[in-house]
């Protein structure tokens, strides 16, 4: 294969994966480092680095289309933009230090949650709206637009939140990744604040936590500007084109195909990082 | 255009940015997509080889190599100012917001941009831990 088929045949995978990953939500940077290492041979180094840069290239594009509806709210996605930034050094870090099949097997493992987190049904939590007075004196208590008006909410379990961002950014730094699953379920499931608030919030906290992981990785050799352009350039517009069909398509059945393809690559990481093929 | 020049409201603050990223993207992807072409028509002929790390040379790895090898029209080097542009653009992000929440003189939050931003810098400064 020589360089103009191989660029070519990744910037074909990432537009479909970038495609899929934002139709369905489940953001296309999850597939791209199994794509590339599996797939390609690609050492799983260089694809954590494309990984990273393809993961600020959908989070800020997509930017400007969620501040429109009015739902993310910029001082909970700053405040724990300090958890996310410090644990993305933080795994980057690790990352250099850590056998590739490690890697492998850990990526394979965190591909397995995301995939079964995607298949339940999410349920709203109820609860005593004493919010946290943390939350309250870092002004994090906000409204969001409704059907029915202008609806407040209030932020709650700030230091559990903020614990569980370190996290998501060390895998994020470790893995390529976007952690957005995982930063969702930090402000939804823990904090509880509106579905719709985390999840927009979660998209543009993304960007900031890749760009503190890719700037280690820049460092360290890890991004190939022959590996991360057709990498870049597919999922880019592959997102783009996903968030346009987004509205008018059924993507129940689109998001099983896709936790399926994840399932089956996460223990395809797996059996390869015990086997060290990695 | 703003009822208090001195008093941005959040969602302002938001669009503003928004746009702002969106802008970048677009200049980054057209850099990338530039040094792709040159790359392209330059190696062409020869055979990638990904299953071997040995990173990249010191060049394509520091903000300052890489920007001297975009001068000098080198495809790899283009591409990697490229990406060097998406990066900054979540630093550009919260460079932004530090100013609107410093004219609206929160002083909490000025303080909560600048940690970010401290470690946004010393990674992106070949930081090590």
């Amino acid at each position: 294969m020589n360089v103009l088929e191989f660029s070519v045949l990744i910037w074909l995978a990432s537009l479909l994966a970038g495609f899929l990953g934002a139709l369905t939500g489940l953001g296309g940077g999850v597939v791209i480092v199994p794509l590339l290492a599996l797939g390609f041979g690609v050492d799983i180094r260089y694809a954590i680095g494309a990984s990273l840069i393809s993961v600020i290239a959908t989070s800020s594009s997509a930017a400007a289309a969620y501040v429109k509806e009015g739902f993310s709210n910029i001082r909970i996605g700053m405040f724990l933009e300090i958890a996310t930034t410090t644990g993305a050094v933080v795994g980057a870090s690790i990352a250099s230090r850590m056998p590739t099949t490690t890697i492998a097997i850990i990526f394979g493992v965190v591909l397995l949650i995301s995939a079964y987190l995607s298949s339940v049904t999410r349920r709203e939590r109820e609860g005593q709206n004493q919010p946290d007075p943390l939350a309250t004196h870092l002004r994090m208590n906000g409204s969001y637009p409704t059907p029915n008006g202008q609806e407040q909410y209030q932020a709650h379990a700030v230091p559990a939140g903020f614990s569980l961002m370190f996290i998501a950014g060390a895998l994020s730094g470790l893995l390529g990744i976007g952690s957005g699953a995982l930063k969702v379920i930090a402000m939804d499931q823990v904090m509880r604040i509106p579905f719709k608030v985390s999840t927009t919030t979660s998209n543009f906290m993304i960007g900031v936590t890749a760009a503190a992981s890719a700037g280690v990785y820049l460092n360290r050799g890890y991004v190939d500007p022959g590996l991360a352009m057709p990498v870049m350039l597919g999922v880019l517009i592959g997102s783009l084109m996903g968030t346009r069909l987004l509205v008018t398509a059924k993507t129940r059945i689109l998001r099983i195909i896709f936790a399926l393809v994840i399932f089956v690559m996460a223990l395809e990481m797996i059996y390869n990082g015990i086997a060290g093929r990695l | 255009m703003f009822k208090n020049s001195f008093r941005l409201t959040d969602q302002q603050v938001e669009t503003m940015i928004g746009n702002l990223l969106r802008i970048s993207v677009i200049i980054a992807a057209l850099v990338v997509l530039l040094g792709g072409v040159i790359y392209l028509i330059h190696f062409m002929g020869t055979h990638p080889d990904y299953r071997v790390f040995t990173g990249e040379p010191r060049d394509l790895r520091t903000v300052s190599g890489i920007l001297r090898d975009s001068l000098t029209i080198h495809s790899r080097g283009i591409i990697q100012l490229g990406l060097l542009v998406l990066i900054a653009t979540p630093v550009a992000r919260v460079i932004l917001a530090l100013f609107a929440f410093a004219l609206q003189r929160d002083r909490i939050y000025v303080v909560v941009c600048l940690i970010v931003l401290t470690v946004l810098i010393y990674s992106l400064s070949g930081g090590r831990l």
